[in-house]
């Protein structure tokens, strides 16, 4: 896009080590948290609700007395992990499509972009909506709602990174001296499409992560027992004055989860 | 020319799959959605079988899902939506009604995100590496990672419970604009600052505009004439692209503070499964992003017209 040249001192290796560290520590405390503190994120105890941490509960408890730590690790746990798979699909079907597109040209290509232009035009949490109340299931639901979604971004730049290359000398040489399409797509376009696919994914996971939680805000996400981030917020919300604390554990937990991922993508393009 | 064309077929192919998704949603709904109907009509205290049935046979539930996806297509692509099938009232009448809030919601929000974004980013910009151009980084990077749902909850605490100068939530007078606008303004402004500042910092590098420097016009004028066009367009491009980022956002911020908009609308319309409601709402969001973005199309190719093939 535009020179990197004279650009800033957190930018690309500063800033993704940042991302890649706030990252870890996050993941870290979601998979360790409730092996270090064992405990039920559904146990209710209505004695100690909204009270202070104890050994049992490093965070403190909810209103209803449910352990906000080994919640919090749990809901770390669920929507990067829905997340993560749907920006996998949707990042697996780009790639093979941007490349079918870019490579046979013709009506496959015309087909498909149309296809993803459209998709690109209608809100994704739109299409989340509406495949959240066709399947069974929300974490299904989501997963496929956000693929179907994530996956017209992947396409776009694959289709593009893939028609430069296409077209340069080495791919042509390649293909004089007889070598197969796995061969020019490994050593040739693979290098090219990968630090792309990188920005692309960490995008796709904090927009997913940012959606789930939007969307469990509005009460349309995850269901009441499931410890999820937009979900916690939003029970907590009517407590804020008496436990500031409670309400801002998943606040700040959803900003770190997703200021990591912004870091992670490199931050300058889109 | 080729511009109208493509979008124009990208108008149809959004029509065809927002068709196809809500005629799947209607048919494939878990449960009996004559049931859910007739709840949303009549409340879940009042419904009997009798009243499910009633609906049964007045919408038509029942048979083979052929016959009823053309009919569906062919409504569709005579804008008949149909009527609400909770309210009762025609879908196009409920929307006409509903967009206009959502509308100047928007507008606001992105009024409001071109006074913050852009000029301090041009600013950015100009001075590449400066302490504002890393302050605006560090800035912007935080503002990205924060939610517009959670930005509404923060601004909501802060400006309307904790110093009471706003109401938390409601319509109808201007000062319920400004926190909601502010919400979504705030996240779009984080991208229009960093488009901006890239921008800027790319053009103050070119040869034409150091050439503007040294013949002698002042740093204003040198910005005012050589500088904003260009700026501009990467701008434009992209808040078309922003456009359905701000959809979203408006239907979330609308159901946090009661905004009587489409958003609100979609999300009770989800709920209930009032389908011919999702299809009009989604239709109206998806085709309203192909014109902004087509006559955003038209103002490039105008503003810049290097670009035109």
């Amino acid at each position: 896009m535009t020179t990197f040249a004279n650009s800033l001192p957190l930018n690309m290796p500063l800033g993704r080590a940042m991302g890649a560290m706030v990252l870890a520590l996050v993941a870290g405390f979601a998979l360790l948290g409730p092996v270090l503190v064992p405990g039920d994120p559904f146990a209710q105890s209505l004695m100690k609700s909204l009270a202070g941490p104890d050994a049992g509960a490093p965070f403190g408890y909810d209103h209803l007395g449910r352990s906000l730590w080994h919640r919090l690790a749990h809901a770390l746990r669920l929507s990067p992990a829905i997340a993560l798979a749907a920006v996998a699909t949707a990042g697996a079907a780009g790639l093979i499509l941007g490349t079918l597109a870019a490579a046979r040209g013709g009506w496959v290509e015309r087909l498909l972009v149309i296809l993803a232009d459209a998709l690109m035009a209608l809100p994704g949490l739109l299409l989340v909506l509406i495949v959240l109340a066709i399947m069974p299931g929300t974490a299904l639901g989501f997963w496929a709602g956000l693929s179907l979604v994530l996956w017209v971004e992947f396409f776009r730049l694959t289709r593009a990174a893939t028609r430069a290359t296409l077209t340069s000398p080495a791919v042509q040489a390649s293909r004089l001296l007889g070598f197969r399409a796995a061969y020019v797509f490994r050593t040739h376009l693979w290098p090219e499409i990968a630090p792309l696919m990188l920005t692309a994914a960490a995008f796709g996971t904090a927009t997913t992560i940012m959606g789930i939680a939007a969307l469990g805000f509005v009460s349309v996400g995850m269901r009441a027992p499931t410890p999820e981030l937009g979900l916690m917020m939003v029970e907590l919300l009517p407590y804020w004055r008496e436990a500031p604390m409670a309400l801002l554990t998943p606040v700040l937990a959803t900003f770190t989860l997703l200021l990591g991922l912004t870091l992670l993508a490199g931050g300058q393009k889109q | 020319m080729n511009i109208l064309i493509s979008r124009l077929a990208q108008a149809a192919t959004v029509a065809l799959l927002v068709g196809a998704a809500t005629f799947a949603m209607m048919r494939s709904l878990p449960g009996d959605a004559a049931w859910r109907i007739a709840a949303g009509r009549y409340g879940y205290d009042n419904v009997n079988t009798a009243a499910a049935d009633a609906v049964r046979e007045e919408l038509g539930l029942g048979g083979h899902w052929f016959p009823a996806f053309m009919q569906w297509m062919g409504d569709l692509l005579r804008f008949d939506f149909g009527v609400s099938l909770v309210s009762g009232q025609p879908v196009i009448a409920e929307i006409g009604h509903q967009l206009g809030a959502s509308l100047w919601l928007a507008l606001a929000a992105i009024g409001l995100s071109l006074l913050i974004g852009p000029p301090l980013g041009i600013l950015a910009g100009l001075r590449a590496g400066g302490w504002l151009d890393r302050g605006l980084l560090v800035v912007s990077t935080g503002v990205k990672a924060i939610p517009q749902f959670l930005m509404a909850l923060i601004l909501i605490l802060i400006l309307s419970v904790q110093l009471g100068w706003l109401p938390a939530a409601g319509y109808g007078a201007g000062r319920h604009f400004i926190l909601p606008a502010l919400a979504l303004a705030l996240g779009l402004a984080a991208v229009n600052a960093r488009i901006a500042r890239d921008a800027m910092a790319s053009i103050a590098a070119m040869p034409f505009y150091q050439f503007a420097q040294w013949k002698g016009l002042s740093r204003r004028q040198v910005l005012w004439r050589h500088g904003l066009r260009n700026v501009s367009v990467p701008l434009l491009t992209y808040l078309g692209l922003q456009f359905v980022m701000l959809v979203e956002g408006v239907v979330v911020i609308e159901s946090i503070v009661g905004w009587p908009g489409i958003g609100h609308a979609l999300v009770h319309a989800v709920f209930a499964r009032d389908v011919p409601m999702v299809q009009g709402t989604a239709l109206m969001l998806g085709l309203g992003f192909v014109l902004v973005n087509a006559l955003i199309d038209l103002a490039v190719a105008r503003i810049d017209p290097r670009g035109a093939r």
